[in-house]
């Protein structure tokens, strides 16, 4: 017979950003064999599983026993201290054995005994302890345990908390104790205010703050689908003269600080309005409105005054103050940074307007603003030199300089921005490494991948013509190569082999990379390319062999047919012609192989034949290795 | 409509209600309810305590001259140490908002992970910020560590912060216009305060005298805790007093820091300077205490 199966583990409020990982690392765990629901809000994890056996099978256990040549007496002695008769014992071999039938276990035998350290075993990123020094360590602390298997309560107990068929609702919507069944249970929650699945209370959050107009951010939404367990979308409004402070602020303090999406009059145009998403069913009174609003005025309030207070000392004034601000301990202030980043723009080609936005970039960070609102660095900066004046490709630079902040956000916009935001990140990841300080791991503080992943981006993105080893050497050029790889591969989409193909000849610019990768990405499924790499392969092994590298061609030596046909064939060829041409050599290079034996007796004719292999390798590979193309001979054997 | 000093009276016969001593405010500056001796030394070892208290408490930085609605250089905790801490610790939180009125069925409350760490106090611990209606009203934490020591029960710490709290409940948008006590305005009482006080902290407080009253505090406190070890009578010895110490030199720390005297490189040294007296504070206060228990005081 099987049963269904419930685990509700109660907690305090569980971290939102948490509870995902949680349910990740529980969906790896079977209960007696079957796969669990999983689901979750910020007051209780909940596993259920349906089939789950009511037994463990009965099985067989072998025991060895003595030797047969030792005797009856001794097999008598062996099955008597096993409680069995000697007739009960076979011979095995030389040997007697007992085979002894062992029962299964009820299952709630052993998922009392497991339970206890599923539940304990759930690693989290910042653990405490509630009860004393030597208790269990959990996220917050575990207040109940529902665990059920079928009708009966599977019994076990952790920090002096024993499992029942108890559970809690709502903290204001429901009653603090509702003995549940399975079957009833998710039911019997929702009676008392808790949506047990994330996608029912994801769906009504954005079904409702929709319908109020909300400019709905999925980042938002999935942390207030697990900071609720009954979300509520409410509209708020606030005074429109704070419309006249920038929008970014604006929407930062709504978004970031407060919870609540911003709401747009026209596309791009931000509303006098927010929505917010509340812990319970309504707001009959207009109180949590009316106590949101209120919030919200004292932070746009502060916002505007740290706007003006700001506004009394011109960035350019800040420049000495970066002084007193600490880049990195062993690196020196930002000052320092900022003389370096300067330096790296002029280096870079970048105009004056690049240089003073360089020079400016970093004022921010001694403003009140940035201070409060960490997140629009930059940004304030930006909206600042515009205030000030500055020319429009100064703040615009600026505004965008820390940009891209992920693999997902655009490059920044201007040629200053670019070239800024190349320099500053550049400045970071070469000041970084020349301390030894390179991620290792999990390990990255100082973000160098994003940095990297940021440099690659703008590089090929906005088609700059840096030589990749003029801007970085060693064990910073490998670093960024992997990021390059991940970039083209993860972000990009190339296949893996075209990217080492065409990585293993050098990279000049990442520009000239990116367009050599599209060219044998386009040339990869025509019907010639993949029987061409292999006949490159083939080349490429035929030099090895012949420990060949280098070697003038003389044309007189080469043979009538086939072989003057492809060498007539490739030599017209442009060095970095289409590939599509180099694809269409391979009717050639067939009837070259099938024809023309390059291991010939006559030294002279060897020794040619190879030069002209390697000459021809050597011209096409300036757009890729093709011997690094998986091509189906490949693949079969491996 | 209570006024500041009814809500005052109501959280604090509510937790005298639940076992609580109600104690009176600590006469040496604090930054924090938390630093007071009834929370910092009180959470230290295996004694049950329970306390709750009204601690003004001061953070020169945050002075704005009394013209900031919201932001006060000197403002009012009431802090509560619950030891250990109740299965239903959040419940009686939560009946707490009800006694001082709030109808928690019409209101929006929730729990957002908001973990505490005193890097002076070489403390921290886990737990939220409180949010009413989209305003965080309390800090919540439940205390791992403090003075460097693994604490034997992880107490509960609520802090209130009354002039919000307050402020909320009377509906008004400056903490100047809270009602005090009837006829008596949150200004009237302490608008001088403020502005006298920035005025001090941010312009006049004399920076060289800080440094070297800095030192002579912390020099008192080493001192005193050198003796510890050849101490006879341990019981008897001042480790009270030497913590004031050590409260002295955060005030200190906390009014160079406003005055903009203390340097990026130099900060991380001055941290050090206070946190090597609050942990070597602890753990003598911790040895003393075992020897109490053992005497079976």
């Amino acid at each position: 017979m099987s049963l269904d199966f419930l685990l509700e583990i109660g907690t305090e409020e569980i971290p939102h950003w948490m509870i995902p990982g949680a349910l990740a690392q529980l969906s790896h765990i079977k209960l007696m064999g079957q796969p669990a629901q999983l689901d979750a809000t910020p007051r209780r994890l909940v596993m259920r599983a349906k089939n789950v056996p009511e037994r463990t099978p009965d099985r067989e256990q072998i025991i060895k026993g003595p030797p047969i040549t030792s005797g009856e007496q001794a097999a008598s002695g062996f099955a008597k201290k096993h409680s069995a008769d000697f007739s009960s014992l076979r011979q095995t071999g030389n040997y007697y054995e007992l085979v002894k039938s062992v029962p299964g276990r009820s299952s709630i035998d052993v998922l009392a005994e497991e339970l206890p350290k599923i539940i304990l075993g759930i690693q989290w990123p910042k653990a405490m302890y509630w009860t004393d020094r030597n208790g269990p360590r959990f996220i917050r602390p575990i207040r109940w345990l529902v665990a059920l298997l079928g009708d009966q309560v599977i019994p076990f107990e952790i920090a002096g908390l024993k499992s029942s068929n108890v559970t809690r609702g709502h903290r204001q919507l429901g009653a603090s104790s509702i003995p549940v069944t399975i079957a009833a249970y998710e039911s019997e929650l929702r009676k008392n205010g808790v949506i047990l699945g994330a996608h029912d209370r994801r769906h009504k959050i954005e079904t409702e703050a929709s319908a109020l107009g909300a400019k709905l951010d999925r980042e938002l939404v999935e942390t207030l689908t697990y900071i609720t367990e009954f979300p509520t979308a409410i509209k708020g409004g606030f005074d429109p003269a704070y419309l006249e402070l920038p929008a970014e602020v604006l929407t930062t303090v709504m978004r970031h600080h407060q919870k609540y999406f911003s709401v747009e009059s026209s596309p791009g145009i931000l509303a006098p309005n927010f929505v917010a998403v509340m812990n319970t069913s309504g707001d009959p009174d207009g109180l949590v409105k009316h106590g949101n609003e209120r919030v919200l005025k004292a932070r746009f309030n502060d916002a505007r005054f740290f706007w003006n207070v700001d506004q009394q000392k011109k960035l350019a004034d800040r420049v000495d103050d970066l002084a007193k601000v600490t880049f990195q301990a062993k690196l020196g202030s930002y000052k320092e940074k900022t003389d370096r980043v300067i330096a790296l723009v002029k280096e870079l080609g970048g105009n004056e307007h690049a240089q003073r936005a360089a020079l400016l970039a970093k004022c921010d960070l001694t403003t009140e603003m940035v201070k409060e609102f960490t997140d629009l660095q930059g940004v304030v900066g930006g909206l600042y030199a515009k205030a000030q004046g500055e020319p429009e490709a100064v703040s615009r630079a600026i505004y965008e300089h820390y940009q891209p902040v992920s693999m997902e956000d655009s490059i920044p916009e201007t040629t200053e921005g670019r070239v800024l935001a190349l320099a500053d990140k550049l400045d970071t990841l070469r000041s970084c490494f020349s301390i030894g300080m390179m991620p290792t791991g999990s390990k990255d503080p100082f973000a160098l991948r994003r940095a990297a992943q940021g440099v690659v981006k703008i590089l090929v993105e906005g088609a700059m013509e840096y030589r990749l080893d003029a801007l970085a050497q060693d064990e910073l050029l490998t670093f960024l190569l992997e990021r390059i790889q991940h970039y083209f591969r993860e972000v990009r989409g190339f296949k893996y082999d075209e990217v080492n193909a065409v990585l293993k000849v050098g990279v000049s610019t990442l520009k000239d990379a990116e367009f050599r990768l599209k060219h044998v990405a386009r040339v990869r499924p025509t019907p010639n390319f993949e029987p061409l790499a292999a006949s490159f392969k083939r080349i490429n092994n035929i030099l090895k062999q012949a420990n060949f590298t280098h070697g003038e061609v003389s044309p007189e030596l080469l043979e009538d047919g086939p072989e003057k046909e492809l060498y007539d064939a490739y030599t017209v060829l442009p060095d970095y012609g289409p590939l599509e041409d180099v694809a269409e050599l391979r009717p050639l290079i067939d009837r070259y192989f099938d024809t023309v034996m390059v291991n010939t007796p006559d030294l002279n004719i060897r020794e040619n034949r190879l030069s002209m292999l390697s000459d021809m390798l050597e011209k096409f590979s300036s757009i890729a290795d093709f011997s690094e193309i998986v091509t189906s001979g490949d693949q079969t054997k491996s | 409509m209570d006024t500041f000093q009814d809500t005052v009276f109501k959280l604090k016969r509510y937790w005298a209600d639940r076992g609580a001593i109600i104690q009176e405010p600590y006469d040496v500056e604090v930054g924090a309810g938390t630093m007071c001796p009834e929370t910092f030394l009180r959470v230290l070892g295996p004694k049950p305590y329970r306390v709750a208290y009204v601690q003004p408490s001061r953070r020169p930085a945050d002075g704005r001259y009394g013209e900031n609605p919201n932001r006060l250089y000197k403002h009012q905790q009431l802090q509560v140490i619950l030891k250990p801490t109740p299965d239903d610790v959040i419940d009686q939180y939560l009946g707490s908002l009800k006694a001082i009125g709030i109808d928690l069925s019409k209101h929006d409350i929730k729990f957002e992970e908001d973990n505490w760490e005193s890097p002076t106090l070489g403390a921290w611990g886990i737990g939220w910020q409180v949010m009413l209606d989209g305003m965080e009203i309390t800090q919540f934490t439940y205390f791992q560590q403090c003075g460097g020591i693994d604490l034997d029960l992880a107490p509960a710490e609520i802090t209130y912060g009354l002039e919000r709290i307050v402020a909320f409940l009377q509906n008004v948008e400056s903490v100047y216009d809270i009602e005090w006590a009837p006829g008596f305005k949150y200004s009237d009482v302490r608008l001088a305060d403020e502005v006298q006080g920035s005025v001090y902290n941010f312009e006049m407080a004399n920076v060289d005298r800080l440094w070297r009253l800095l030192a002579e505090h912390e020099a008192e406190c080493k001192e005193l805790l050198a003796q510890y070890p050849k101490y006879p009578e341990k019981q008897r010895f001042p480790l009270l007093p030497a913590y004031e110490q050590v409260l002295k030199c955060s005030h200190l720390f906390n009014l160079l820091d406003a005055r903009g005297a203390i340097s990026v490189t130099e900060r991380v040294g001055v941290i050090k300077r206070v946190r090597d007296l609050a942990v070597g504070t602890a753990k003598l206060w911790a040895d003393q205490q075992s020897l109490r228990e053992e005497a079976g005081a």
